[in-house]
């Protein structure tokens, strides 16, 4: 990471810190960098920033470096770092929150970011549709999206010869409701944006 | 004892053992399960990571039917939607504003009154004479690894037992004959979705979890999470052939070997749609 000005960053990304500190409800500030999260979590190996450097760069107002971090779409939201947090923060949350922010504001993403994201919205664009998941349809769709087009195709025969596949999907009655659901959080949202 | 019934949407699926056993096995116990007309999906990982007002929209929208149905309790299987619809609980009552906004977002106007418990919780909450009394086929031969996994121990606003050091299915396998051994992988995470689009993360925690439990002597691992019970069975396969293992551990949900005990037949537990063998444990068991 090249050198930062540390002050200019705070002063420019005051609003940023906040909003993660009111968003996620956590007391980003209170965190003295001991590293527990970072010791406990199983996916540390695999991100660009431990948990405390993602953190840290909260409270340091690093918005656009945190918000395209791996890091962030990595965490499996196991929530052993906030159960083992001395000083309370759930980093869970925040991490929770740096996603949805990431999205919100159309974030670029690259790597196993990108695929993370697209597996989330190959998962949520069934249960808008459905008002449940429909694991093949969601497969299928991930696939095509990530251009792996046999991607898993020999768990998909395994889950056949064991019923564990249902080629249509399992409709709600009411899920016009649940479409309502998505639609309106999205409304929300667009406002407060 | 009358709850109402959220399967998950796994329940037909990947998951079909864990909501026919569960379903089995409360029948057999007295616990009397109403499933949820018209539930939807709780939003899982996916709905949380995108939004957070989705994520507790998706579940509070479970919660409103669970009150129109007139139960004042409700239950999942799956850990995953236990945790959703237990948050969703926990922030709908503790945060007003919060709980106006879903109100308008799902229209079903819910303002907390329902109690959500996870199928582990109710299961194990019975006195232990209530299972060791209808043993007809004790698992006295049977060493298990209890894997509790992440989200029914964390966080703490709805954890079900210890995050670090969980024992009540550890106690509840005990009181049906099985010996449960001490080992160090209880609630690691397996990585979870990740599976599907950063497989190679998940192989390895998973792979560490087959290797913890074979090395303390286990002869099969017991969950309570279908995400856990697909990477640690289907994926067993995979793991033996990326890093050259021989692993042949059977994975069950706990409902099914405390079905198996209390003397349903294996077949009305789904033990024959596995991905790794289970017959060494029904030879064991005898």
């Amino acid at each position: 990471m090249p050198a930062i000005n540390l002050t200019a960053s705070l002063n420019d990304n005051f609003d940023f810190i906040m909003h993660v500190s009111k968003e996620s409800g956590q007391p980003v500030e209170q965190c003295y960098q001991c590293g527990k999260c970072t010791a406990g979590c199983p996916i540390a190996f695999a991100m660009d920033f431990s948990p405390h450097r993602v953190l840290r760069m909260v409270q340091l107002g690093l918005k656009e470096r945190v918000l395209q971090s791996q890091a962030i779409w990595l965490c499996a939201c196991c929530s052993t770092c906030t159960s083992r947090c001395p000083r309370n923060v759930d980093l869970a949350q925040v991490m929770d929150c740096l996603r949805g922010l990431a999205r919100r504001e159309g974030i670029p993403l690259e790597d196993r970011a990108r695929d993370i994201a697209m597996f989330y919205d190959c998962f949520l664009n069934t249960v808008k549709d459905n008002g449940k998941l429909y694991e093949l349809g969601m497969m299928l769709n991930y696939n095509l999206k990530t251009r792996q087009f046999f991607k898993n195709a020999d768990t998909g025969l395994a889950m056949f010869t064991r019923s564990k596949i249902k080629f249509l999907p399992a409709k709600n009655k009411n899920h016009r409701d649940v479409r309502q659901i998505f639609q309106r959080v999205k409304e929300l949202e667009e406002k407060t944006k | 004892m009358k709850y109402a019934y959220f399967p998950g949407c796994c329940d037909h699926t990947s998951a079909r053992e864990y909501d026919i056993s569960t379903r089995a096995v409360c029948r057999e116990l007295g616990i009397e399960l109403v499933e949820i007309p018209d539930w939807n999906c709780c939003g899982s990982t996916p709905g949380h990571s995108t939004s957070h007002l989705l994520g507790v929209a998706l579940a509070a929208r479970n919660l409103a039917l669970v009150a129109e149905m007139g139960l004042e309790e409700c239950t999942a299987s799956c850990a995953a939607c236990y945790q959703r619809l237990a948050m969703a609980n926990v922030e709908m009552q503790s945060n007003k504003k919060l709980c106006d906004k879903v109100n308008w977002v799902t229209g079903k106007p819910y303002h907390g009154g329902v109690r959500v418990k996870s199928i582990l919780e109710i299961i194990s909450g019975l006195q232990p004479e209530q299972i060791s009394s209808r043993l007809v086929k004790p698992l006295d031969n049977l060493k298990t690894a209890v894997y509790y996994g992440c989200l029914m121990v964390r966080p703490k606003a709805v954890q079900v037992d210890d995050p670090e050091n969980p024992l009540v299915m550890d106690h509840l396998l005990q009181a049906a004959g099985a010996e449960t051994i001490d080992w160090c992988s209880k609630t690691e995470c397996c990585g979870a979705s990740l599976a599907i689009s950063n497989e190679d993360v998940v192989l390895k925690l998973t792979g560490k979890i087959l290797a913890e439990a074979t090395r303390a002597g286990a002869d099969c691992i017991v969950t309570a999470c279908p995400l856990c019970h697909f990477n640690l069975d289907m994926r067993q396969k995979k793991i033996n052939q990326v890093f050259g293992t021989g692993y042949r551990l059977p994975v069950f949900y706990f409902t099914q070997l405390i079905g198996l005990a209390i003397g349903i037949s294996p077949d009305d537990l789904s033990f024959n749609t596995h991905f790794v063998d289970t017959r060494k444990v029904l030879e064991l068991v005898g």
